[in-house]
C-alpha cells in the first residue's frame, strides 16, 4: 500500500468564547468545532466531506492549513506533522496544499487584475521567477482552466460566477500542489455552471494526479467527484466509506436521512422515495448531547446512546453508530438516492 | 500526434493574442467623477487656485516685501485695486502689494493643508490598518491610545505648543500633524476590520503571504477610496485650524504671511474703508474652501456608488 499524502489523527478545533463583560479569571466557554477527526488521503484521491451548515467542514479544511489552530496530528507525506509547524517552517508545505474557496468573486481582490490575483502564489513560493516566465506560467494556467489567456489584464467584476471560480482555481494551481482543499467551491454557482467546474475540477485532478478534499453540502455533486466520502455531524464523523458505498448502502441514520433528502430529478420515484424527517435542529456545539451527539434527533436513539458516544469502527466503510444497519422501514429498504 | 500539433499550435495562438485592458475600479471612478459637474468645477477651481500659488508671483508687478512709498500714510485714498500702480488687489496697511501678498499667503494656506492630510493619510493608514489587521491586545492598546490623545483639547495644546517653543512654521506643523491623523485611524482601522475577513484576504494568508505584504497589497488599496475622500475633505479643516490660529495672531509669523493672518489684518482695518484688504483673501479661501468640499463629495460618489 502507498504512503498516504496526508494522514490526519485525532483533529480537534476547540475555539474559546468570550462574552463581553467577562472578567479575564472567568473560565470561556469552550466550542468543540471538530473533535477527534481522523481519515487518510491518498495521492490522486478525492475524499468529499458532507454534512449540515456548521457541523465543521470548513472548519476541518482551515486547520489543516493552520487558518485556525488546532491540536492532534495531520502528518504530510508520513514525515511532518503540519500541525506542530511554526509559521516559518509552515510556508514551505504551503504551496503543497492549495485551497479553493465558495464565494468566487470575493475571494478575488477588487483592485487587482485577474494576472495579479493568479500569479500572487507564484510570487510569494518562486520569488526568483523574471516577470515574463511569471507571465507565460499565468497564461498557461488560465488557457489550462478555460479562460482566455488575452483578458490577463481584465479585472475580477468583469467575469461571471463560474469564470471567477477558474480563476480561483488557476490561482491554486499556479504553483503545483499536491493537495487541494475546495471549500464548497460550487454551491454559489448555478447549476449549469455547477457542473462545468465540477468537470474543469475532476479533469484536472486526473491529469495533475492531485489529492482533493471536497467540501459540500450537495450530497449529489459529492457523488459525482468523491472517491470516499466522509460524513461529519457537530465536528464528529458519522460514517466514511467509497463513495459507492456510501451512496448504496448508508449504514448510519444520520446518513440516511441525509440522502433521503437529495431530490430525484423524476416525479414518480420522488413520490414513491421514503423520507426520513429529522427532528428538532442541529444542537449546540457548545453544549453537545451526551454520549452519541446524533441521538436527541436518531430514530434509533436507545439509553445506551446517550451513556457512550460509539467509537467509528475500522475497516473501509466505517460507521459510528451502536445500532448500525441498513434502513428499514415498512418492510422496504431505502432506495438509491 | 496531428491532434496534438493542431492543439498545440492553437494553444501558442491563443497565447499570442492580443491583450485584452481591463477596466478598472479606478477607471469606472474617474469616468463617475467626471460626469459630476459640481465636482468637476470644484476640481477645475482648485487648479486654477494651485496655478495661482506657483505662478502669481510672476504676474505681480511688485514682491511681497516691498512698500510703496507712494501710497503709505494714504492707503485708503490711493492703496485700492487699481492696474495703474500695479496693485491688482490694492495694498495692505503698511502699502505692500496684497496680490503678492495673497500669492503668498495661498502658498502657505495651502501648503498647511495639503502637509496636513498627507501626515494623516500616511501615519493614518498605516496605524489604523495595523490595528486592524492585527487585532486582539494590539488593536486594543493602539486604539485606546488614540482615544487618549482625542480626549485632549488639541487647540488648547497647539496653542500652548505654539506659546511654549515660539510661533514657527514647523511648530504649527508638528501641532497639525500631530492632531490630524486621529480621526483617519479610526476610520481605516474601521474599514480594515471588514476586509479582514473577506475570501481573499483568507487565500492569501493560505498562499503564505507574509502579513505587512497583505496589508500592502490586498488591505491598502482596497482603502484608499475612502482614504482619499477623507483626505480631501481633511485639507479644507487643516486650512480653517491654521486660519483661525493665524486669525488669533499665533500662527504664521511676519513677514510670511497666510490666508488667516491675512483676513485677520483685514479685518482690522475694516473700519477705515479698505475694504478689499478684507474682501480678496477672503474670497480665495472662501472658494478654495467650497472647491475642496465639492471635490471631497464628488469623490465619494465616485468612488462608494453603493453608498449614496
Amino acid at each position: 500500500m502507498t504512503e498516504p499524502l496526508l494522514r490526519v489523527e485525532d483533529l480537534r478545533v476547540t475555539f474559546e468564547l468570550r462574552r463581553a463583560g467577562d472578567m479575564p479569571w472567568t473560565k470561556p466557554r469552550l466550542l468543540h468545532a471538530v473533535s477527534g477527526v481522523n481519515f487518510e488521503l491518498f495521492p490522486g484521491e478525492t475524499l468529499g466531506v458532507v454534512g449540515e451548515s456548521g457541523c465543521g467542514k470548513s472548519t476541518l479544511a482551515r486547520a489543516i492549513i493552520q487558518m485556525v489552530p488546532a491540536t492532534g496530528k495531520a502528518i504530510w507525506q508520513g514525515k511532518t506533522n503540519l500541525l506542530a509547524l511554526s509559521k516559518r517552517e509552515m510556508l514551505k508545505f504551503r504551496s503543497d496544499i492549495q485551497m479553493v474557496f465558495q464565494d468566487p468573486l470575493a475571494s478575488l481582490n477588487p483592485r487587482m487584475t485577474v494576472g495579479q490575483i493568479i500569479a500572487e502564489p507564484l510570487r510569494t513560493h518562486k520569488p526568483d521567477l523574471s516577470g515574463e516566465e511569471v507571465k507565460t506560467r499565468v497564461k498557461k494556467m488560465m488557457d489550462r482552466v478555460g479562460l482566455l489567456p488575452n483578458q490577463i489584464n481584465r479585472y475580477p467584476h468583469e467575469f461571471s460566477g463560474g469564470q471567477c471560480q477558474r480563476i480561483g482555481i488557476a490561482r491554486a494551481l499556479i504553483v503545483e500542489p499536491k493537495l487541494l482543499i475546495c471549500d464548497e467551491p460550487v454551491s454559489a454557482l448555478d447549476v449549469s455552471i455547477q457542473a462545468q467546474v465540477i468537470n474543469l475540477l475532476a479533469e484536472l485532478q486526473r491529469d495533475l494526479g492531485l489529492a482533493m478534499i471536497f467540501i459540500a453540502h450537495d450530497l449529489s455533486v459529492v457523488k459525482h467527484i468523491s472517491d470516499r466520502v466522509m460524513v461529519l455531524y457537530l465536528g464528529r464523523e458519522m460514517e466514511m466509506a467509497t463513495s459507492h458505498d456510501l451512496y448504496a448502502d448508508p449504514q448510519h441514520p444520520y446518513t440516511q436521512a441525509l440522502l433521503s433528502a437529495v431530490p430525484i430529478p423524476d416525479p414518480v420515484a420522488e413520490r414513491a422515495k421514503t423520507m426520513i424527517p429529522l427532528d428538532g435542529d442541529l444542537p449546540s456545539p457548545l453544549a453537545p448531547p451526551s454520549g452519541c451527539v446524533f441521538r436527541t434527533r436518531c430514530p434509533r436513539a436507545e439509553q445506551r446512546c446517550a451513556e457512550t458516544a460509539p467509537a467509528l469502527t475500522p475497516g473501509v466503510h466505517g460507521v459510528a453508530c451502536h445500532f448500525p444497519g441498513p434502513l428499514v422501514r415498512g418492510g422496504r429498504p431505502l432506495e438509491n438516492a | 500526434m496531428v491532434v496534438d500539433t493542431i492543439k498545440m499550435k492553437s494553444l501558442s495562438d491563443r497565447l499570442a493574442a492580443e491583450e485584452v485592458a481591463g477596466r478598472s475600479l479606478w477607471a469606472d471612478a474617474r469616468h463617475r467623477f467626471l460626469r459630476n459637474k459640481a465636482a468637476v468645477a470644484g476640481l477645475f477651481i482648485l487648479i486654477l487656485i494651485g496655478l495661482f500659488a506657483l505662478f502669481g508671483n510672476y504676474i505681480a508687478a511688485w514682491s511681497n516685501e516691498e512698500l510703496d512709498f507712494t501710497v503709505m500714510g494714504q492707503v485708503a485714498e490711493l492703496g485700492g485695486p487699481s492696474f495703474e500702480n500695479g496693485h491688482y488687489f490694492g495694498t495692505d496697511d503698511l502699502g505692500r502689494d496684497l496680490f503678492a501678498r495673497t500669492v503668498q499667503g495661498t502658498r502657505i494656506s495651502l501648503m498647511v493643508g495639503i502637509v496636513g492630510s498627507l501626515i494623516a493619510v500616511i501615519v493614518g493608514t498605516l496605524y489604523g490598518a495595523t490595528a486592524g489587521y492585527v487585532g486582539g491586545r494590539t488593536d486594543n492598546i493602539m486604539m485606546r491610545t488614540v482615544d487618549i490623545l482625542m480626549s485632549i483639547p488639541y487647540m488648547f495644546v497647539l496653542i500652548l505648543l505654539l506659546v511654549m517653543f515660539g510661533r514657527s512654521i514647523a511648530m504649527l506643523f508638528i501641532g497639525i500633524g500631530l492632531i490630524s491623523w486621529l480621526d483617519m485611524s479610526r476610520i481605516v482601522r474601521g474599514q480594515t476590520l471588514s476586509l479582514k475577513h473577506k475570501e481573499f484576504i483568507e487565500a492569501a494568508q493560505a498562499t503564505g503571504v507574509p502579513s505587512f505584504t497583505i496589508i500592502r497589497r490586498h488591505i491598502v488599496p482596497n482603502l484608499l477610496g475612502v482614504v482619499a475622500v477623507y483626505a480631501t475633505l481633511l485639507v479644507p479643516l487643516m486650512i480653517l485650524t491654521e486660519s483661525f490660529i493665524s486669525f488669533l495672531g499665533l500662527g504664521v509669523q511676519e513677514p510670511l504671511t497666510s490666508w488667516g493672518a491675512l483676513i485677520s489684518e483685514g479685518a482690522g482695518t475694516i473700519n477705515y474703508g479698505t475694504l478689499w484688504q478684507l474682501a480678496f483673501p477672503l474670497f480665495f479661501f472662501i472658494i478654495t474652501l467650497f472647491a475642496f468640499f465639492f471635490v471631497g463629495d464628488g469623490l465619494r460618489d465616485a468612488l462608494d456608488p453603493k453608498d449614496r
